[in-house]
């Protein structure tokens, strides 16, 4: 059993507690939510609610849920059960009008190729009925935002996949949306790409627009998000800020000691009762302490080398692997 | 909390199927020339190398041997133009509901951004709908206005023949474009092209009277669509009309063209609310 399935993700505190329903700064409430294709159960009864000018993250690995709950809230995907409130309406009958103040980003870019990067954000404020003027300008504030504006003219096709990645933010923003749903924003992009995009949504949220972020990327969550839930097999097994999840489930740091190939194993077993509690992954060890230098210490005493070790802090794949047994990246 | 219908400032509210035929516009304003040969030029080199070149054979023939009642008494051009032009645009119509459609739904999922704005499924059926009439209506218009600068064109009753070859191009994109959404790649649709259009094409009345076929393929191509609205422009483009006969040519495609579009919603909302 996790620690926190089901019903305890719904537990008192900053996270989520069940007065949400009424709190008036919720964009987005979500009540024993429910996605199922045929047998099979996406997400299952998740409640979470999110608030007016906060960046809120979905924590987890490949086929968690993350995305089928995106498309819950932008709209996109019919609820199977229980209750979703977006903008203060129902998308099961308010769909156009939720999605007239919602932008998003699509985990596919779903830009138009052929088309220029001018023509597909200037395309994309027509459907939200936009005058003509109107959207010029904004097209250029957007090119000028996404760092684009060099591009404005070439086909889409020719922009790397950082440049599209913009694009498509950009193209989320063209109708000033109140909340901003980015289902894995980054996933894919070399690095100077994901901080210059990191900038750009710290930018948004300076701006008072609320986002909402999938991520299988530990750091993005920690760099972004105020608060998150993660999410596993269609469940939500813990909720909080990333400072209250690593306190509650992790502890100050991590030791990693990486043993020779099947080694790792019969050391685990030598060093439990020495320090804290031992992970075992299948290229290393982590020992969760307060004191990393002080279990190397104790290791060295026992004379035992490890072929690599270091100390970090711990971070959301350490409270990710406490809560699944498995590690994000799987 | 604003209210449902409020409309944000700088916004004209529109139809609904205005906002994806926006996109459509677009999209061939951009990419248009490449559409040239298949729109405009392949119709007239039918009519040219058919019309023509076959045509002096077979008027020399048919005035050898008193038949050319067998055309309805006119030339063997006059009698394929109206085929020509609903043919044409039966393919217009059915080439803009195969490719293009799989790419919206699968290859640039560009139909995916456009629900992901205040646009309907049913928005999106209808703006393809409209889309595949205006480029189906241009394009017959072109071929009308060459085969009339050829003095081909004495009927009166001749420019309706437009509005026959944009309902038979409309009764061919709707089941079409929802056969295509049911499909997971094009493999059927290149099918569907050789084993579906093609014979219609040839079959259906475009190039000979039907009565020339044997009495079971006769019958054959009467039931099928393309035989209706062939009959249908050829009655208006030479003069021979039938009020009867014409209603049932339009109750045929009219019909065609309904249950496609219901189907075309049921199966794109399938395919694309999930």
């Amino acid at each position: 059993m996790h620690p926190h399935q089901g019903n305890g993700a719904l537990r008192e505190g900053p996270a989520g507690g069940q007065s949400d329903v009424f709190d008036p700064d919720a964009v987005v409430t979500a009540r024993a939510l429910s996605k199922r294709f045929g047998d099979f159960t996406a997400v299952d009864a998740v409640s979470f609610s999110i608030r007016k000018g906060e960046v809120f993250g979905f924590l987890g690995p490949n086929g968690a849920g993350k995305t089928s709950t995106m498309r819950m809230v932008s709209c996109l995907s019919p609820v199977t059960e229980g209750t979703l409130r977006v903008l203060g309406l129902d998308p099961n009958h308010d769909g156009p009008a939720i999605r007239r103040r919602l932008g998003l980003v699509p985990q596919d870019d779903t830009l138009d190729l052929e088309l220029t990067v001018r023509d597909n954000l200037y395309l994309y404020g027509r459907y939200f009925d936009i005058d003509k003027r109107e959207v010029r300008a904004r097209v250029e504030n957007l090119l000028e935002f996404a760092q684009l504006l060099e591009k404005g003219d070439e086909a889409v096709d020719k922009l790397s996949g950082g440049m599209k990645r913009r694009l498509t933010i950009a193209r989320a923003l063209i109708s000033n949306p109140e909340l901003v749903i980015l289902d894995e924003p980054t996933t894919g992009l070399d690095p100077q790409a994901r901080h210059l995009l990191w900038d750009r949504l710290y930018r948004l949220k300076q701006q008072g627009v609320t986002l909402v972020i999938t991520t299988h990327y530990m750091d993005e969550a920690e760099q972004l998000c105020d608060r998150l839930v993660v999410m596993d097999k269609g469940r939500i097994v813990a909720a909080g800020s990333p400072r209250e999840l690593i306190a509650e489930f992790a502890t100050r740091e991590v030791a990693e000691l990486r043993f020779g190939v099947d080694e790792n194993e019969k050391m685990a077993d030598r060093l439990q009762g020495v320090a804290g509690r031992v992970e075992v992954l299948p290229d290393r060890l982590l020992v969760y302490t307060d004191d990393g230098d002080a279990v190397l210490q104790q290791v060295h005493e026992l004379g035992l080398h490890a072929e690599a070790e270091f100390v970090r802090r711990s971070s959301l794949e350490d409270v990710f692997l406490r809560l699944t047994g498995r590690s994000l990246a799987d | 909390m604003a209210s449902v219908t409020a409309v944000a400032p700088n916004t004209r509210r529109v139809p609904g199927f205005v906002r994806p035929y926006r996109y459509f516009l677009l999209r061939y304003r951009r990419t248009w020339r490449g559409t040239l040969t298949s729109s405009i030029l392949y119709p007239l080199l039918y009519l040219l190398a058919m019309g023509v070149g076959l045509g002096h054979l077979v008027n020399s023939h048919l005035a050898t041997h008193g038949g050319s009642a067998r055309l309805g008494g006119v030339g063997y051009v006059q009698f394929i133009a109206p085929g020509l032009l609903v043919a044409s645009a039966m393919q217009w119509g059915a080439n803009e509901s195969m490719y293009p459609v799989m790419g919206g739904l699968k290859w640039l999922k560009t139909y995916h951004a456009l629900l992901a704005t205040p646009v309907q499924v049913k928005d999106l059926v209808h703006g393809h709908l409209a889309w595949v009439a205006t480029r189906v209506g241009g394009s017959s218009a072109v071929f009308l206005v060459v085969v009339a600068a050829f003095g081909y064109l004495v009927s009166p009753f001749a420019p309706l023949a437009l509005f026959v070859a944009i309902l038979t191009g409309l009764a061919f994109a709707a089941p079409v474009a929802a056969f295509t959404s049911t499909q997971d790649n094009d493999s059927a649709l290149a099918l569907m092209y050789r084993l579906g259009l093609v014979p219609l094409f040839l079959f259906s009345g475009t190039f000979f009277p039907i009565g020339q076929l044997p009495g079971w393929l006769q019958v054959a191509a009467r039931l099928t669509p393309l035989y209706h609205g062939v009959a249908l422009s050829r009655g208006l483009m030479l003069g021979h009309v039938s009020v009867v006969d014409e209603l049932g040519h339009v109750g045929y495609l009219v019909g065609m063209m309904v249950i496609g579009l219901v189907w075309m919603r049921r199966s794109f909302t399938r395919r694309l609310v999930v």
